[in-house]
């Protein structure tokens, strides 16, 4: 782990209520920080990215909402530009569409605009990711879409541990923060159960630094980068392919801005080969700038072309075979790095 | 004062959806027990359920003519099956088959039928500017069809909903906006999340007829949406009508409905609106306890063979995902 051990009491939790936990420590801490979305009250987030919160804040701190993403997304901006530091929950990210305006045309440029004079302290939580059929406007990860637009920070834990750190820091960062939880990583009960959504965390407030990787595993013959469930997708891989002979370095962006590039370039070069896995659609997105680093920083010390793994250049698919289809999994993703490794 | 006919067939649809409803939350369980898994079961993901809405979609859709455009939301059954779509294809659909309306492309809350110019959105509200163009086309083409938008409450809060209505209005169109108002957006209560009580009332501010349908009454709704219906047939624009209705299940499968109590929920299954209709028909003797037995009887039938034919139907090829971007 590149961040630094805290040294108290952890205890295990799941994704969700690591994440809740650092929220709740920072509404504690500073009484400028609220939140407010969708179902985020009694009901405690759909994805219980919020559960609990209402009993220990009252309903003028935790707001359940109108289902009026502009609106409340676009209040936000304004209450962050008045020296709140609110959380507004977009429930899916697919939704994005409904708000996209106040997002990237005034969450994301108002600091720039104003010449520096204004900052927008808040941070915008949203679910992303599929792989259980809920078919094509509710399936999306899309942050390489909000990567892509300059002036927001964009960070994507993939474990309970980075999930309460991230947190932490979106709050307290003076800039905009869109923080994505994969419904796959947070711990829930309804969905398919998933042993890394679990793990220690401690107890006392800490900050995962936003814009750093984590080497998830070290290896010395092909890197993996990715984020998120992928995370858990290539670690998976990276077993099966010891049994192969094959030493995989998993690397977690954790953040797609800042990019960590750096781990990047330091990571290939060791291993010389590269794959990105992306559950983003593939073109114009993760998979792109992470090779696009790799050429331009460690171009003399790749012993074959960088693969990806992504999501293809189709909308989400319904039935649940043609999504597997789709998805790069432990299987795909083992099988392209073999191919890497003996190109 | 409604024929009889038409009184038989607004039962006959009501029951059709309501035994379709019941059904699909069965099958929806299969795998999900005893560990529930969103993932498993032959229909995974997420099942919005229209059980006690039956009244709006039976009532407006029994006014529709061949050629008339509906869009629906992410809780679309009930409409699609009141609008006449192929009960089969779209069962298929809902089981991601090659058989389904979108080789299992779309899914539940997908589903797109071009012979009843049927469509629906997972996203709320965005339905709406779409029937807002349907009528558009109508109007350009002389058509003499309409496009009826069907939305939830809560959907009345988004922009879309707004802009939909004075666009729809600026321009005359033939379109009628239907607004199911169940009290709740998933956990939210209505009066938590809008600032009128009666969102027919927002008609006003687009110059446009509002009504209210306040108990859920498909008597009451099929008039008031004929009213509207001639209206936008005879030119002269969009209505906007709304329905008091109730959501007699979770918002979807699954959902413990912690934020609403046991009593509420019970109470809701007391004023069941088909039932009550039901034993109006009996009392009138529009049709005895026999014949209503028998539209029962005839829709458990028609469901157990779209669910049959859903199951036997074979999956699309996987590869089949990586076709069909563009037309
Ligand atoms: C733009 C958008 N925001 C949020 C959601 C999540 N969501 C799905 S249904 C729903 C509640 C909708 O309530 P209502 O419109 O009253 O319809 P009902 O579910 O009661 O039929 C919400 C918030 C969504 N699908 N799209």
């Amino acid at each position: 782990m590149t961040t630094a051990e805290t040294g108290s009491e952890t205890r295990l939790l799941t994704t969700s209520k690591a994440m809740v936990e650092a929220i709740a420590q920072e509404m504690e801490r500073d009484p400028s920080v609220f939140l407010m979305g969708e179902d985020v009250g009694v009901y405690g987030g759909i994805f219980s990215s919020t559960e609990g919160l209402l009993e220990r804040f009252g309903p003028e701190r935790i707001m359940d909402t109108p289902i009026s993403e502009t609106g409340f997304i676009g209040a936000a901006v304004g209450a962050a530009i008045e020296g709140m530091r609110p959380i507004a929950e977009l429930m899916f990210v697919d939704f994005f569409g409904v708000c996209m305006d106040q997002i990237y045309n005034h969450m994301a440029k108002i600091h720039y605009e104003s010449g520096g004079n204004l900052n927008v302290p808040m941070v915008i939580t949203t679910a992303m990711g599929g792989g259980y059929s809920d078919g094509a406007q509710h399936s999306q990860t899309l942050y390489g879409t909000f990567a892509h637009l300059p002036g927001m920070k964009i960070v994507i834990p993939s474990n309970p541990y980075d999930a309460k750190g991230l947190m932490t820091a979106a709050i307290q960062d003076d800039n905009p923060v869109l923080y994505f939880f994969h419904k796959g990583i947070m711990g829930l009960g309804w969905m398919t159960p998933n042993p890394r959504a679990t793990d220690h965390v401690p107890e006392a407030p800490y900050v995962v630094e936003i814009g750093k990787a984590d080497v998830k595993r070290s290896g010395s013959d092909v890197t993996i980068v990715t984020v998120s469930l992928m995370v858990h997708r290539a670690l998976d891989a990276a077993e099966a392919l010891a049994k192969d002979g094959i030493d995989a370095e998993v690397l977690d962006l954790r953040s797609l801005v800042p990019l960590d590039r750096e781990a990047i370039v330091d990571s290939v070069t060791r291993t010389g080969r590269l794959l990105v896995v992306d559950e983003d659609y593939q073109s114009f997105g993760m998979s792109g700038e992470v090779i696009t680093t790799a050429i331009e920083g460690a171009f003399d010390y790749l012993d074959a072309p960088p693969r990806r793994l992504a999501y293809p250049d189709v909308p989400i698919p319904y039935s649940n075979p043609l999504e597997q289809f789709c998805l790069p999994n432990a299987e795909s993703i083992a099988a392209v790095a073999r191919e890497l490794v003996n190109a | 004062m409604i024929d009889e006919d038409t009184q038989r067939e607004l039962l006959r649809q009501m029951i059709r959806a309501r035994v379709f409803e019941e059904a699909m939350a069965e099958v929806y369980m299969e795998g999900k027990t005893p560990a529930f898994d969103i993932a498993a079961g032959p229909v995974p993901g997420e099942m919005h359920l229209a059980a006690g809405q039956e009244p709006v979609a039976a009532g407006v859709c029994a006014n529709l003519r061949p050629g008339d455009a509906v869009t629906a939301t992410h809780r679309p059954h009930h409409i699609a099956l009141a609008h006449g779509m192929d009960m089969k294809k779209m069962t298929a659909e809902i089981f991601g088959k090659e058989t389904g309306l979108g080789h299992g492309k779309g899914g539940h809350m997908h589903l797109f039928d071009p012979e009843t110019h049927f469509g629906c959105s997972g996203i709320v509200a965005e339905g709406m500017p779409t029937a807002v163009g349907q009528a558009l086309a109508f109007k350009k083409q002389g058509k003499g069809n309409v496009a009826v938008a069907f939305f939830g409450e809560g959907a009345a809060n988004q922009g879309a909903f707004h802009e939909s209505l004075n666009l729809a209005a600026l321009w005359k169109l033939p379109v009628i906006f239907v607004c199911e108002d169940n009290a709740w957006a998933i956990s939210v209560p209505k009066d938590a999340a809008t600032a009128i009580g009666n969102n027919s009332d927002r008609a006003a501010a687009y110059g446009i007829p509002g009504a209210l349908v306040s108990d859920n009454d498909v008597t009451e709704v099929y008039e008031t949406a004929a009213v509207a219906l001639e209206r936008a047939r005879a030119g002269e624009g969009p209505s906007l009508i709304e329905v008091k209705t109730d959501r007699l299940l979770g918002h979807f499968q699954g959902d413990a409905q912690l934020y609403r109590t046991q009593e509420q929920i019970e109470e809701l299954e007391q004023r069941d609106a088909i039932r009550r209709y039901e034993q109006a028909l009996v009392e009138s003797e529009v049709l005895d306890s026999a014949e209503a037995l028998e539209i029962w009887n005839r829709a458990r039938a028609e469901v157990e063979e779209a669910i049959e034919f859903a199951r036997s139907s074979p999956y699309p090829a996987p590869e089949s995902a990586l076709t069909g971007v563009f037309a």
